[in-house]
């Protein structure tokens, strides 16, 4: 097979120009197979993303798993799991990661864990990046005073002590009935948005940038010769330029929204309780300093996923621009 | 130059009052709970809540009082008086000030004297199996969340509880006038708690930001002038590729300086960050509104020394 030939053929600075472009220029694969080709090569990347499908698949399949395993439920108290002292017990044979201080699984609420904090990180990420997209690509495209507005808009986002802006707003949405007369309620959906407000800047920096560079490309200035619309310009001539980078920056914002969620449940302002979130889980086992099991358990499971998704980020990173070059 | 440094203070200003305003706003339309309900003690008579917030002007329209907040700090330089412990807020945040500056000076210095060294070999040393496990270790040391961080060395080699009891543990935090060798002691974990994912972090970028410089023209002629690998590396090579970390240097101090939060909570150390974290808890609007604006006044500063800086730095750049 000529795979190695074709590879090594990517290195040159010519060819390399139009992988980065993802414009197709390319005869015998397009460019998406080449990125899957490096993708695949990478073996940590590979691994990185299959931990995190399993992952996906734990989260989505908690219920069956935890009932397969034959674990008590994650909300369900147990008096008789405790020590003689009411203090929880480590690890045995019926549950294997131990129990908390009401005697509820700990292998069961650090599954049921990964429900709150691939669900908040995954939708977050995702409406930050369509955020940053849409602000982005209409600051850069249409310059003028639209950019000047929606600049200093990021400004303002970015000159925020972020983390107390988001305690603050959870703290706030997470009493009662939430908070916006109810449009937000309390739990996921204000991390989600506290999350997503706080980290589009970054997608949309990046985006607004590429997008004053593309604009300027001769495929542009044809499109507009021909009459297309602005928005058909957008949509049809820069968007499709802009997918590798926003990738890239959308992997990057990921796992810091992983770790963003954990950190508001950890100071008490995320998921209520009982539902089980790693952070909570930490910040609940810093009151049994003698359960160890309590505290490692879901940090560990919390730094595993954001691993994964860091080496996933780099693989991607690597796969879409060649130039940076392999470590 | 200088029209190019009064134009961004303008912003700044700017910046800053859209900032305590958004602030206002956020506080003021959902806030975590009635500040005149918190101070009026157990089972208070609704007449008594009603003179509370009529003292603390909470019952005036919201814009009347924001603008008597901004009349305060522009002519009085005063951010209002917390309500939980009576005090001007200018005072509470002066008073943490030193905890969070010894904190962030302490973690700069522990994360520029490990990630440096480190992204320095690792790009020497490229494809070694050594560059590999570094790298490896920093993603690691990324991915390792700052409070979990703090809570295992605290269980660790903490001197309270700790399996091994080695370090001061959370809650010793002793002024430096005060105390200089306990002030060293109570802050070694905190500041290597805080420094491991910065350390990390620099440690990658200066390897990337080397690998890329290496590889310019002038380093091969350097190379090709003679000079030793020693002098090419340090005196062509990092010089250069230093300069991008000192613009996100500027930028993690602004941050760190407006409060560490995390770390300030699990190591109970009262600086400005636990500050803020607990006048958002107890709904203390004058604290939080502090807080914030000097959060934020702390990174806009930051933003700006670091761009007039980049000017001296890299000859490239001209404002």
């Amino acid at each position: 097979m000529s795979v190695g030939a074709a590879e090594s053929a990517l290195v040159e600075p010519e060819a390399v120009e139009s992988v980065e472009l993802v414009g197709g220029e390319i005869v015998a694969r397009s460019p998406w197979q080449m990125f899957w080709l490096r993708f695949r090569a990478d073996r940590v990347a590979m691994v990185s993303a299959i931990f995190i499908v399993l992952l996906i698949l734990v989260a989505v399949f908690a219920q069956p798993i935890v009932s397969l395993i034959g674990v008590t439920g994650p909300n369900q108290p147990n008096t008789g799991a405790l020590n003689a002292f009411g203090q929880p017990t480590g690890p045995s044979a019926a549950h294997p990661f131990g129990v908390d201080e009401l005697g509820r699984d700990i292998l069961a609420r650090t599954i049921y864990g990964a429900q709150v904090s691939l669900e908040v990180a995954f939708i977050a990420t995702g409406a930050a990046v369509l955020i940053g997209v849409v602000i982005g690509t209409t600051a850069g495209y249409f310059r003028g005073w639209v950019d000047t507005v929606l600049a200093r808009l990021m400004d303002v986002v970015l000159a925020f002590p972020i983390l107390l802006l988001a305690i603050g707003l959870a703290s706030a949405c997470s009493l009662g009935h939430g908070c916006l007369g109810g449009l937000i309620t309390p739990g996921r959906v204000t991390l989600i948005v506290v999350i997503a407000l706080s980290s589009w800047p970054y997608i949309g920096r990046i985006v607004r940038g590429q997008t004053l560079s593309i604009r300027e490309k001769e495929f542009v200035e044809a499109a507009r010769s021909l009459g297309a619309s602005n928005t058909r310009i957008i949509r049809r001539e820069i968007l499709p330029n802009l997918v590798a980078p926003i990738i890239v920056y959308a992997s990057l914002v990921l796992p810091t929204n992983v770790l963003y969620e954990a950190a508001l449940s950890f100071l008490g302002v995320g998921v209520q309780p009982p539902t089980a979130s790693w952070g909570q889980m930490i910040a609940s086992a810093s009151s049994y300093t003698s359960a160890w099991w309590y505290m490692v358990f879901p940090g560990v499971a919390l730094m595993l996923t954001v691993l994964a998704f860091n080496l996933v980020g780099d693989g991607l990173q690597d796969a879409l621009n060649p130039k940076t070059g392999r470590p | 130059m200088l029209r190019y440094i009064i134009r961004r203070l303008l912003w700044v200003i700017v910046l800053l009052i859209i900032v305590s305003m958004v602030t206002f706003v956020i506080f003021y339309a959902f806030p975590s709970a009635d500040p005149a309900v918190l101070r009026a003690g157990r089972s208070p008579s609704p007449a008594l809540i009603a003179h509370i917030r009529h003292t603390l002007g909470l019952d005036q329209p919201i814009y009347v009082q924001y603008w008597r907040y901004l009349e305060n700090i522009i002519l009085h330089f005063n951010f209002g008086y917390s309500y939980q412990f009576s005090l001007p807020v200018t005072k509470l945040i002066f008073q943490r000030l030193p905890a969070t500056i010894s904190l962030t000076v302490g973690a700069v210095v522990v994360w520029l004297l490990v990630g440096l060294p480190v992204g320095m070999i690792s790009a020497i040393r490229r494809r070694t199996v050594l560059d590999r496990a570094t790298m490896t270790a920093t993603l690691v040391a990324i991915s390792a969340p700052v409070y979990w961080l703090g809570l295992m060395s605290l269980l660790l080699v903490s001197n309270d509880i700790g399996v091994v009891h080695i370090f001061d543990g959370a809650g010793t935090y002793t002024g430096l006038t005060a105390d200089p060798g306990r002030w060293f002691g109570s802050l070694i974990l905190p500041w290597l708690v805080l420094a491991t994912a910065f350390a990390a972090f620099y440690a990658r970028l200066l390897r990337s930001n080397l690998i890329e410089t290496m590889s310019e023209d002038y380093i091969r002629t350097a190379r090709a002038k003679g000079l030793p690998e020693r002098e090419v590396i340090l005196r062509h090579g990092v010089r250069s590729a230093i300069t991008p970390i000192v613009t996100v240097l500027g930028i993690d101090i602004g941050t760190l300086l407006g409060g560490a939060v995390l770390t300030e909570y699990v190591f109970n150390i009262p600086g400005v960050g636990r500050l803020a974290y607990e006048g958002i808890i107890n709904a203390d609007l004058p604290v939080i509104q502090g807080t914030v604006l000097f959060g934020a006044f702390f990174i806009v500063i930051a933003n700006l020394i670091v761009d007039v800086a980049y000017a001296f730095l890299d000859p490239r750049v001209r404002y």
